[in-house]
């Protein structure tokens, strides 16, 4: 029987592009940061007229558009908050995603309409630390990501409160929110939006041993796989999870559509037909073209080992780019309209995707400009071209390149 | 015998046999715990430890918190009702907590236990103190990332206790993964033998302690606190409790050092106005471990984001 009550697929935002792709892709919903109060600092954060766009666009398209503002707040950093959240809630943001108790109180009082859910950066990992938050009037909580899927379905069995967890994507490696390595080494407040991802430099690891120091021979790194859930996904729906991110505000488009595309395809097949559902090895293919790192499912089993992390030099990931995006298909001609994202010629390897629909990889035969010359190659960003395709293809459809 | 300052002087132990040394150095209150609760203990106190050292404490009219700090997983969860309730018929002064469960099970089960509240990193400013007050704590450990003004503003805006760090080691990582085994298997080693310390490539001289234990990994950071001579700021604006940290150090140096401030802050106490003594600070360093200078961590650093 197919599930009727689906989880909501929460994607990144970095910036109204990306909010576009990621809702046309099949997010249910965004998350994005504004200008302040969020913990990235440098991401393309959304300005108050971004996001005014940004929910119409996804209101439009039936998604929700949450606003992370998760710092860990210093006495000085309350100045103008309240104004704050009673913007976001005049622009119709669907909710705030807050770690600091103090800043709930604040949105709480500013905003009373504004849906609060708690960030992972306050590291909640336990039912009754859940259940503390749900008694404070939080309508979602965002796990650890150190929490096991069994202490997931522990959660959900004790606690009548929205819960999401994360699926995919890069992790701190420490409990987020209990690390400082970015303030001791660069001065860069870690928890205010500064992090300098310390944890993923080099080190060395010393040994005091009889009255000597000892270094071991290899680096030491501190540096995580990336999480990647997508086979677990009916895990998850099983144990009543509400909601399922995807980390990456600071991530490419290309990796958003693949990410949320192949996600959204896994959640809709599954909910349709549980019981013949069978996992594709083309998902995990998909995972794999917009993985950075390889990927790990980190504490959903068991705790991570070695295997888990990254020692010595990251090993290469096939790379794959976004060359060009479909504007517009004409099915008589077989011909579509493309504007270009990363140079490409006739005689390479692309593959076309898009929302809701299979891959089709093809080489590209034959190409011409704006003004109709045939052209072999296609240097310029954002030029207009035409291109023949194998089969149809619809606007906002991707064409991603090896490379 | 002479009152002692309202100020309290507050260290770790990491043993009754330390506890003891330090009440005698001075300590007003020793913060213990155990291994199965507390984050970064100095030392494993059992049921037993802890009745002896409430016991010990009564000798010298001191006061024993237990730490009661770390983020909890199911199963301590299901531990935590048993040993909360024993913390409160055996009459310790408080136990500290971050994680909200311990928050909820005292509630059901040690409704008379003193709460501290600390989530070490995150505890940074006045009103989430406040919010915490609210919910019960007593007394709030601040975060040792903020700047002297911050601690002195947020105890100008709250009625429960502050503690506030003046000496010893911070911790500045921590991570739920076994980062240090990890390491050593994939190196193909059984394990380390001796303590371990992290030096990043581009930082000549910055040793980082770092340990794994029962809840994963923790890097200490690589200098030690030490504000002994802003003593008088921190008395004048009634901070209510300086805490010593002895983790990863010899009982001898942390008597050295709860003896030094003990006789700093009576003296400063009984002669306000009275100059910094120049030759604490120089006691302190003779004592200090190589390779691990003396500072004053966040205090005085403008951080930026």
């Amino acid at each position: 029987m197919a599930i009727v009550k689906k989880p909501e697929l929460l994607a990144p935002a970095g910036n109204l592009e990306k909010l576009k792709f990621a809702v046309l892709y099949g997010a249910d919903a965004v998350y994005i940061g504004g200008q302040r109060f969020g913990l990235r600092s440098k991401a393309g954060n959304f300005t108050y007229e971004d996001m005014q766009e940004g929910v119409a666009f996804a209101h439009e398209h039936g998604a929700k558009v949450f606003v992370a503002a998760n710092i860990i707040a210093h006495n000085g950093d309350f100045e103008g908050m309240d104004e704050y959240f009673r913007t976001l809630q005049e622009i119709g943001i669907d909710a705030v995603i807050v770690a600091d108790p103090a800043i709930i109180e604040v949105c709480k009082s500013a905003a009373p309409g504004l849906e609060i859910h708690l960030s992972t950066q306050a590291s909640t990992t336990n039912w009754q630390a859940v259940q503390f938050w749900a008694e404070e009037g939080i309508e979602r909580v965002v796990l650890a990501r150190e929490v096991s899927m069994e202490e997931i379905r522990e959660i959900k069995k004790r606690v009548d409160v929205e819960i999401e967890a994360f699926i995919h994507g890069a992790m701190c490696i420490s409990y987020s929110g209990r690390c400082v390595l970015s303030n001791h080494m660069t001065n860069r407040d870690a928890n205010r939006g500064g992090c300098a991802q310390s944890c993923r430099w080099k080190y060395d690891l010393q040994e005091e041993f009889e009255d000597e120091l000892l270094v071991h021979d290899e680096t030491f790194t501190m540096s995580s796989k990336d999480l990647c859930l997508i086979e677990n996904i009916p895990d998850m729906i099983e144990a009543g999870v509400e909601s399922l991110k995807i980390e990456g505000r600071m991530k490419t488009i290309h990796y958003v559509a693949t990410v949320v595309g192949t996600y959204r395809k896994v959640i809709d097949a599954y909910c349709a037909d549980p019981e013949n559902f069978v996992f594709k090895e083309e998902y995990m293919d998909e995972m794999l073209k917009a993985a950075n790192r390889p990927l790990t499912k980190a504490f959903f089993e068991h705790k991570p080992t070695e295997d888990d992390q990254i020692f010595g030099i990251p090993p290469k990931m096939r790379k794959y780019e976004f060359a060009a995006l479909v504007l517009d298909y004409d099915e008589a001609t077989g011909l579509a309209t493309i504007e270009q994202r990363s140079p490409f010629a006739v005689g390479q390897d692309v593959e076309f995707f898009g929302p809701k629909r299979e891959n089709f990889a093809q080489t590209v035969e034959q190409l011409w400009d704006a003004d109709g010359n045939e052209v072999t190659t296609a240097p310029h960003p954002q030029q207009i071209l035409k291109i023949k395709v194998q089969h149809p293809v619809k606007p906002y459809d991707m064409m991603r390149k090896g490379c | 015998m002479m009152t002692r300052p309202a100020t309290e002087l507050l260290a770790s132990a990491s043993s009754l046999e330390e506890a003891k040394r330090l009440f005698a150095a001075g300590a007003d209150a020793l913060c213990i715990g155990d291994q199965n609760f507390a984050l970064r203990p100095a030392g494993h106190f059992d049921r037993t430890a802890i009745r002896e050292a409430v016991a010990l404490a009564k000798e010298y009219q001191g006061r024993i918190y237990i730490a009661v700090n770390a983020l909890m997983h199911q199963q301590q969860l299901e531990e935590l009702p048993d040993y909360l309730a024993f913390l409160q018929e055996i009459g310790v002064d408080a136990i500290i907590f971050g994680d909200p469960s311990v928050l909820m099970t005292a509630r059901q089960v040690a409704p008379d236990l003193k709460l501290h509240w600390n989530t070490e990193t995150t505890s940074t400013n006045y009103h989430t103190v406040n919010f915490w007050a609210k919910k019960g704590a007593r007394r709030a450990l601040l975060a040792r990332e903020l700047s002297l003004e911050d601690v002195l503003d947020v105890k100008r805006h709250t009625a429960i206790e502050i503690q506030a760090q003046v000496h010893g080691a911070t911790c500045i990582f921590h991570s739920r993964r076994e980062l240090v085994s990890n390491y050593l298997r994939h190196e193909g080693k059984e394990g380390a033998n001796g303590p371990l310390v992290l030096q990043e490539h581009n930082r000549e001289n910055q040793f980082y302690p770092i340990f794994e234990d029962g809840f994963g990994t923790h890097i200490i950071s690589d200098e030690d606190l030490c504000m002994i001579e802003h003593l008088p700021t921190l008395l004048e604006a009634g901070i209510d409790s300086l805490y010593i940290e002895g983790l990863l150090k010899p009982v001898e140096y942390n008597e050295a050092v709860v003896a030094l401030y003990r006789r700093a802050i009576d003296e400063l106490v009984a002669n306000p106005g009275a100059a910094i003594d120049p030759n604490w600070r120089g006691e302190l360093e003779s004592i200090q471990p190589q390779g691990r200078p003396l500072g004053t961590g966040f205090y005085f650093k403008a951080q930026i984001y």
